[in-house]
């Protein structure tokens, strides 16, 4: 890989199955190094771009090069520099965790030692060398997803594909998941990160995409994300009655959230155009007696939701 | 964590040690599945020894050999066949699994060869079968089972029946591949019964009703069965005048383990490095 080329690079990939295009045009460009994060609901065509990249399927129209090498001519050399950890954790369920890695040694053509001796060190490093002679099927779906991840670093491969690595987890897991991921990251491995977690892209990535219907409608840092869409303002007020008051002040800035349950009505306000001390003294001679205003940047689920505008797919899927 | 990972291959030669080495090491796998999963390996190997008392006894009791003879010695070739078309649930089975569970995507995005999953799947489960036969062999010649025309030919019945099984487990991959679900495959199990009970394996086909006996004749499973009995020397070979099969039932064996082969090997092949495509 020359220095100069990107991790991953598409241009106008699609795919089609049956009646419906499941990817319609991405483009993506990914520098090596970092977490690239590919945020979309489900559906979005995510794991269809990823199949591609990872040369699991074919894409009808387009171009796509992973470390250096085109994903449909190269095929094998991409594969020897990619690792794959999917949504479902894909190990063989009969073998120990120690057995799977020695397979996919193995299948790497490692020598039948290498591969042994692979299979102990990533179980050393990654905390799981108690768990390495249980069978995979006794494993709990935290340490099933820590095997998988790991699973995909046998040749220490210097992209990586997570596919939804943390859906479904506990906290705890997921966190587990996220600190392996900085541990890789810090060895200068390019992730490439799908997820439906907002919070997650957020943590984890340096650059996000967010894809909807099969295209990227969005790309950038979080921060440049958030900045996009400007800021918000949080008004807490004291009582109840207060609350319409409050929502109609700020029904003048722009079109007001509200939350009557907690008392806050949030709206968004463009870079520069509003500021702070204007909207207490607006609400001061409203009689508005508040508990609490701030300007923050919007999270990333208010970008999303406003990206997509497909507030009822996701509301259930942002977690806490 | 630098690990200079092995180029890929470039010339024929390498790619055939390639296929060679991934077949080796999925056929691995399937022994330390085996080693893991005693009480399937048990199951595999108690079902041939229930059926040699279920069929020699239960059965038997009530069912006269054509031409005379002892019913146990007319019924292992059958059971001997019978075990080796269960190889079409087995492989079935497991290739569903593997589809279904993720296993095929991590095998698809590793460059390895392209045809050694198929191919190590068919040859752990030759493996296995060899074993079955072996414990079979065992049961038939404790309830009096016997080889009666010398081993040169005892052997070319056995390696007739692991070439049946070879070629029935490339159907069973082609299956496994298609329904790409382990519930499903599991329902389709007991479609394998009837398929070795329409056959001459444990009555004289000569009763059924003429329709039933044209497709019992034709089975393949017959003419295997047919073959065994006339290579091992026991009762019930085919005489006078029985379908084109039976009259030439080695050549008929392997001209439909043949027939099988050609059909399901490279359609298995193709199928696995499409799928998901």
């Amino acid at each position: 890989m020359t220095s100069s080329e990107p991790a991953i690079w598409a241009e106008g990939l699609r795919k089609r199955f049956g009646p419906t295009e499941a990817v319609r045009g991405v483009d993506l460009e990914v520098p090596e190094g970092g977490v690239f994060g590919l945020l979309g609901p489900n559906g979005a065509g995510k794991t269809t771009t990823v199949r591609i990249l990872s040369t699991l399927t074919l894409p009808d129209a387009g171009r796509a090069r992973v470390a250096g090498y085109d994903v449909v001519r190269d095929a094998d050399q991409v594969r020897y520099r990619i690792g794959l950890a999917g949504q479902h954790a894909s190990m063989d369920e009969k073998l120990s965790g120690r057995d799977n890695l020695r397979l996919f040694g193995r299948l790497y053509h490692l020598p039948p030692r290498v591969a042994r001796r692979r299979a102990d060190e990533l179980l050393e490093r990654f905390g799981l060398a108690g768990a390495g002679d249980r069978l995979v099927k006794t494993y709990s779906g935290g340490m099933r997803r820590r095997i998988d991840l790991i699973s995909s670093l046998i040749t220490a491969p210097p992209v990586l594909f997570l596919d939804e690595p943390t859906t479904g987890l506990d906290p705890r897991s997921r966190g587990e998941i996220w600190d392996t991921i900085r541990e890789l990251v810090a060895d200068g491995v390019t992730v490439l990160l799908t997820t439906q977690y907002l919070d997650e892209a957020d943590r984890l990535a340096d650059r996000v995409a967010v894809v909807d219907r099969g295209q990227v409608i969005a790309s950038g840092t979080p921060d440049e994300l958030k900045a996009e869409i400007g800021s918000r303002i949080d008004v807490v007020v004291s009582a109840a009655d207060a609350f319409a008051d409050a929502t109609a002040v700020l029904s003048r800035i722009g079109e007001p959230d509200t939350d009557p349950e907690s008392r806050r009505v949030s709206v968004p306000v463009s870079a520069g155009s509003v500021t702070l001390p204007a909207v207490v003294r607006e609400l001061d001679r409203a009689g508005v007696e508040v508990e609490d205003v701030t300007l923050r940047r919007p999270t990333l689920d208010e970008v999303f939701l406003r990206l997509t505008g497909r507030a009822e797919e996701t509301a259930e899927k942002v977690s806490a | 964590m630098v690990l200079h990972a092995p180029v890929a291959p470039t010339g024929r030669l390498d790619r055939l040690r390639w296929t060679l080495t991934d077949g080796v090491t999925l056929v691995w796998r399937n022994l330390v599945q085996l080693k893991n999963q005693p009480g399937e390996l048990v199951g595999a190997l108690v079902f041939p020894a229930v059926m040699v008392v279920l069929f020699g006894y239960v059965f038997g009791s009530a069912i006269k050999v054509p031409g005379g003879g002892n019913y146990r010695e007319y019924l292992m070739p059958g059971l001997f066949a019978m075990t080796s078309i269960t190889s079409f649930m087995t492989t079935m089975l497991a290739v569903a699994t593997d589809a279904s569970k993720g296993v095929m995507d991590r095998f698809r995005s590793m460059p390895m060869a392209r045809s050694a999953v198929p191919f190590g799947q068919v040859g752990g489960d030759i493996l296995v079968g060899a074993l079955g036969m072996v414990i079979m062999v065992g049961c038939g010649l404790a309830v009096g089972w016997r080889i009666h025309d010398g081993l040169p030919k005892a052997l070319a019945a056995f390696g007739l029946l692991i070439l049946l099984r070879y070629a029935i487990s490339w159907a069973g991959v082609l299956c496994g591949l298609v329904v790409k679900n382990e519930e499903t495959a599991d329902q389709m199990v007991p479609l394998v019964f009837p398929v070795s009970m329409l056959s001459n394996s444990f009555v004289p086909t000569a009763g059924m009703p003429a329709w039933l006996r044209v497709i019992a004749d034709w089975n393949p499973v017959s003419a295997a069965v047919a073959a065994c009995r006339g290579l091992f020397g026991n009762p019930g070979a085919p005489a006078g005048d029985v379908a084109l099969p039976l009259r030439h039932p080695v050549a008929a064996t392997l001209l439909w383990s043949g027939v099988l082969l050609v059909i399901f090997v490279p359609l298995s092949v193709r199928r696995f490095r499409t799928l998901n495509r």
